[in-house]
This record gives structure tokens, sequence and C-alpha cells, in this order.
């Protein structure tokens, strides 16, 4: 089962959601697995594999690691490949520039020039040189890292500062992740947003958990984000209501009238807001939220069991 | 004309909220243009209440449209296609409109000449008329790409309306992260306002939203959010800033009262004038007009 935590507007509580939801399946992992002893992260195996999966896909701004600590054991740059002319077979006969739809190669007289800030890696200059002159170099614009954290396996990308397009890091996360052994839960933490790093960090997910709060700013986002996940995407949404009591009404209405579950509600606490600041997950400094993260999962394999047996 | 642009890093530290606050004080004071880049997730008009005065459509990027009839299954396309966007299918091969990035490389590859390129309607963008000042924002269709784009489209037309019009400051509220929509609505910009909070993500953002004003040549204003929730943080925060050379211009407290004014469609300097939170943001605004003046806001503008 994967889960894509998104919201559209920005600190509505993704992250928080998003690692409470992989250390509540952990602990509850652990006690069905009688291994209730490595719920203390000072005795974590690191060779135990059997929790969820984490995939921090806010690569612009990752910050997931700050709550779960992960020890990381491996870590590789990730970018685009990007043309490199070989001057010694190239005719300059302009034609990679007239098929780059980004403009991102020119010919001037006797000169390539390659601009890497526009291209996109396509490699449509490459198969369309006459003369094989075109050859393809890794332009570097960011990194993965993955590791453990106790239990759960954790993995992230991070954007290299200054550099635009984070979703060749966000495609390469998943495509090293997809991969690998079997972690029963999959958990997408979002970029705000509903543009395309939250598309491809949502596509191939089974359920999109939107993290709103309920004031117009949210309930405006919550609604584009409806969109991306529902109407464009066609995955079964819920959503989570943050700061709860703050605001209007309007995301109850709203969540009504489209059918859409509230499947958590969690209050405008100033203890909640002072625990996370500090770089607490929500389910440590208020251990009574385990329980409550186990019933939003229950809760979504329901969802996503009875949309199965309806189709 | 100057262009002060407000970013953060981190999503929903208030830069919307400072935003409209500010746009309401600036306006008092001098003749102002605003322009919102966050063409996601756009929010100043819940605050603004803008009246629209001219909608126009924002053409994105291309996506590639097979023709069913004329495919022969070859496999070309999905072969080439390094954005997953190719689907096989059993009489045809198919494009994912949402994947697909527009690059045309099946376009020149599909030996039946059976795929061509179309241009896709991503969004629309507005000129609107609010209380403070003109307002330009946009709408970008959910999914779709080009962002940034849309944000240069949105900025443009409101330095031009500046520029035309002798108004004397242009107020950019920007998109979360450090990204392509980022980096479009920090280009230009004389002076960038980051909006932090003082929590380990606020933290960590600011160091990476720093940067990347700091790689394209922009000076930068820090602002606290939200400072008494953790001061410990708040004073880490006030540290990094001193040894990074960065000024401090203020920390605002934690209060329901900037969303209570949000709910009312107010900025929180006219909901709640006489309150803490408004005279934070007053003493926010002079200590920015300051600096904007300092990189060269005519002093016409400035006299008072």
């Amino acid at each position: 089962m994967i889960i894509a935590v998104a919201s559209g507007k920005g600190g509505t509580g993704k992250t928080t959601v998003a690692t409470s939801l992989a250390l509540a399946i952990t602990t509850d992992a652990l006690a069905r697995t009688d291994l209730a002893e490595h719920a203390n992260p000072a005795d974590r195996d690191p060779e135990f594999v059997e929790g969820p999966l984490f995939l921090d896909c806010d690569v612009e701004e990752p910050n997931a690691a700050l709550f779960l600590g992960p020890a990381f054991d491996q870590s590789e740059e990730v970018g685009i490949l990007i043309p490199e002319i070989d001057l010694e077979k190239c005719t300059y006969c302009g034609r990679c520039a007239e098929v780059c739809v980004w403009h991102a190669i020119a010919v001037v007289g006797r000169k390539v020039l390659v601009f890497p800030e526009l291209c996109h890696g396509c490699g449509s200059c490459t198969l369309n040189c006459p003369e094989e002159a075109i050859y393809e170099v890794l332009h570097v614009m960011g990194s993965l890292e993955s590791g453990q954290a106790g239990p759960i396996a954790f993995g992230h990308g991070i954007l290299n500062v200054g550099e635009a397009m984070a979703v060749p890091i966000i495609r390469q996360l998943k495509a090293k992740h997809r991969s690998g052994a079997d972690h029963g839960v999959t958990i997408l933490d979002a970029s705000p947003g509903t543009s395309c790093p939250v598309v491809e960090t949502m596509r191939g997910a089974d359920f999109v958990l939107l993290v709103t709060e309920p004031t117009p700013f949210g309930l405006h986002d919550l609604r584009l984000t409806v969109q991306v996940a529902r109407d464009e995407l066609g995955l079964p949404v819920g959503v989570v209501v943050n700061r709860d009591g703050v605001g209007d009404a309007g995301v109850d209405e709203y969540c009504e009238a489209e059918g859409i579950p509230i499947l958590m509600r969690i209050p405008l606490d100033r203890r909640i807001a002072e625990a996370i600041s500090g770089g607490k997950a929500l389910t440590e400094a208020l251990p009574e939220y385990r329980l409550r993260f186990l019933d939003l999962v229950e809760q979504i394999a329901g969802e996503l069991a009875s949309r199965k047996e309806a189709q | 004309m100057k262009q002060l642009v407000i970013l953060s890093g981190k999503g929903g530290t208030g830069k919307t909220s400072v935003a409209a606050a500010l746009a309401h004080l600036a306006s008092e004071e001098l003749p102002i243009v605003l322009a919102d880049a966050d063409v996601d997730a756009a929010n100043l008009e819940l605050i603004l209440e803008p009246t629209k005065l001219e909608e126009h459509v924002f053409m994105g990027g291309q996506v590639a449209v097979i023709d069913p009839d004329l495919c022969q299954l070859c496999g070309r396309c999905h072969e080439v296609c390094r954005f997953d966007a190719i689907i096989p299918g059993e009489d045809t091969y198919r494009v994912d409109p949402l994947a697909c990035e527009g690059c045309a490389s099946c376009v020149y590859q599909c030996p039946e000449d059976a795929i061509h390129s179309e241009e896709q309607q991503a969004g629309l963008w507005f000129r609107s008329d609010t209380r403070f000042g003109p307002l330009f924002h946009a709408h970008l269709f959910a999914a779709q790409e080009n962002s940034g784009k849309l944000v240069t489209l949105v900025k443009q037309n409101g330095r031009l309306l500046a520029l035309d019009e002798g108004r004397e400051l242009l107020i950019v509220d920007g998109p979360p992260g450090i990204g392509c929509p980022v980096i479009s609505a920090n280009a230009g910009a004389d002076l960038a306002l980051l909006v932090t909070e003082p929590t380990v993500s606020g933290i960590h953002d600011l160091e990476r939203i720093l940067g990347t004003v700091n790689h394209f040549r922009v000076p930068a204003l820090v602002l606290i959010n939200k400072a008494d929730v953790n001061p410990a943080h708040a004073a880490g925060i006030e540290a990094y800033c001193r040894a990074q050379g960065i000024e401090l211009v203020g920390k605002l407290p934690y209060d329901t009262v900037v969303t209570e004014a949000m709910v009312r469609g107010q900025p929180v300097t006219i909901y709640q004038p006489e309150g803490t939170m408004a005279s934070a943001l007053r003493e926010v605004w002079a200590q920015v007009r300051q600096h904007l003046n300092g990189t060269g806001l005519s002093p016409a503008a400035l006299r008072e």
C-alpha cells in the first residue's frame, strides 16, 4: 500500500502526519512481531527491515529526516543527461538546435553552445544528430540518500541550491526504491503546491492523504489538490484536518459536499506546535497519538478494500 | 521602481499574511503594484478581494498526441521517451499528458509520422484592482507544468504596469520551496524578505532559501514568525543571521489573530490595527522601506 501525503498549502502538517504514520506503523509491526524491545530507538537494529518505507519527495525542502533521524548508509549524485558535442564529428548542421524545444542548444557559426539550465535531458538532440556527434554526460542537480531510521527504511532526495528542476530528483528517488524489498506500507511525503513535483510524487500511489487546516487558505488549496489527486490522477483521497478549532467551517462543508472522508482531526494545540518546533515527531511527543495514527492506517486500508470490492 | 519578493523555503510560515499586511502599509505611503507568484496555490486574492479587470489564457508547454489510425505499434516512442509518458496498448500506443514533458523526441522518432505536438492551455492570468493597488495573479491548472514561466509572465506584467504608471514598488508574494517557480519569483528582485519560523524545519529551510537568493545575488532580510513558539530556536536564528551578516527585521508572536483576519478577508493590520501583531508588522515595514531606500528607492516616494 502506497500512501502519498500532500496538502497544496504549505505548513499544514504534511511531514508531521507522514512521519507519525510511519512511526505508528512501526510500533504496531514491532508489537505484532513480538519485537517490542526494539521500540526504544537506542536498541534499534539497523538490519531490521520489516518497517515501512518512507520517501521524502519534497526535494526542495526535505525535512522528514529531522524528525526520523535516519542513519544514512548510501548516497549518490543524480541529475539529468545533457549533451556534449564531439567537435571532430560535428558538421554544424544545426539539426540539434532545431529539434530542441527548450532552446538548450544553439549552433552559432562553428560553435555549439549547450545551456544545461534549460536542458530537460530528453535526448532528442542525440537521437536526431545525423553525424552521431552528440554524447551525453550527467549534469548533477542533487543527490539521493538512504538508510534506516530504526525499522523504517528511509530515502530522500535533495535538490541542489540554485537548481530549478525538482521532478528528475523525485523520479529517480522513487525509481531507486521501487524495486526494493516489499515494505507493506510506503509513505511518500510530497512538497506543497499542485504542479509537476506533486504529480510526480502522487503518480503510482494507492491513496492520497490530504493534510489541511480549516482556514480559507487551507480550503482553497485543498480544492486544488483534490483536483490533482482525485480528478486528474483518479486516486482515492481522504483528509486530515490539522489545527482543528481555528478558522471556519469551510473545509468541513466542502468535504461533506464532495463526499471526501475526514479521517482524522488534530486539534489546535500549542503543545503540539512547541514539540514539533524542537524536532519531535507528534507520536513521540504525545504517545496517545500512536493509536490514532494506527487507526488512520486501518481506515485507509478499509477505504481501499471497499473500493476494490466495489470494482 | 523597486521589487520586493517575499519567500520562505518552508511553506506555511506566513508569507501571504505578511505580504497582505505589507501591501496595506506600503500603499499608505507610496503607489504599489502586487504580484502573486505562488501560481499553484494563489492565496493573496483571498485577503485582497480583487476585482478582475482582465483575464488571459496561459499557454503552457506542448504535449505529444498519437494518431491511433497511423500507429503501427512498433514501440519506438516508448523506447525513446525518458519520462514514462508513453503507455503501450492493444491497438495503439497512448500518451499520458501529465507525464509528457513535450520534448517531441517521440514526434521525431516515429517512423509512421503518427505523433504530433499540441500546445496546451495550462492556466489563466489576471489583472485586477484591489484597495491597495493593481494585482497580477494567476491560476495554473491542476497538475500542469511550467509554473516558472507563468510566474515570470505575472511578474513581467506587474513590472510593466508599475513602470507605465510610475508606481514605486512591486511586492511579489512568492511560492514555497527553492526550485523553478521560486527562482522565477526571485529574478530581478532588489530585496528578498525571508519569513521563517523557529522550528527545526524552518531553520533548515531558511538556510536553503538564503543559499538560493545569495546564488542569484539578491540581498535578503529575515523575519521570524511565531517567534515565541520556541524562543531557543528563535535565538538560534538570530545568531545565525548575525553570523551570515543578514539583518533580522522583526519577530512576530504566535497569534491566531492572523487566522481570524484571514477568515474575514483582511490584512491583520486592518483587522486589529492596535494589536501587537499590527505594530510589529509596522516596524517590519519601516525597516524594509529603509532597506529599499538603501537600494535606491526614489526619495520622492519616501518623503513623509
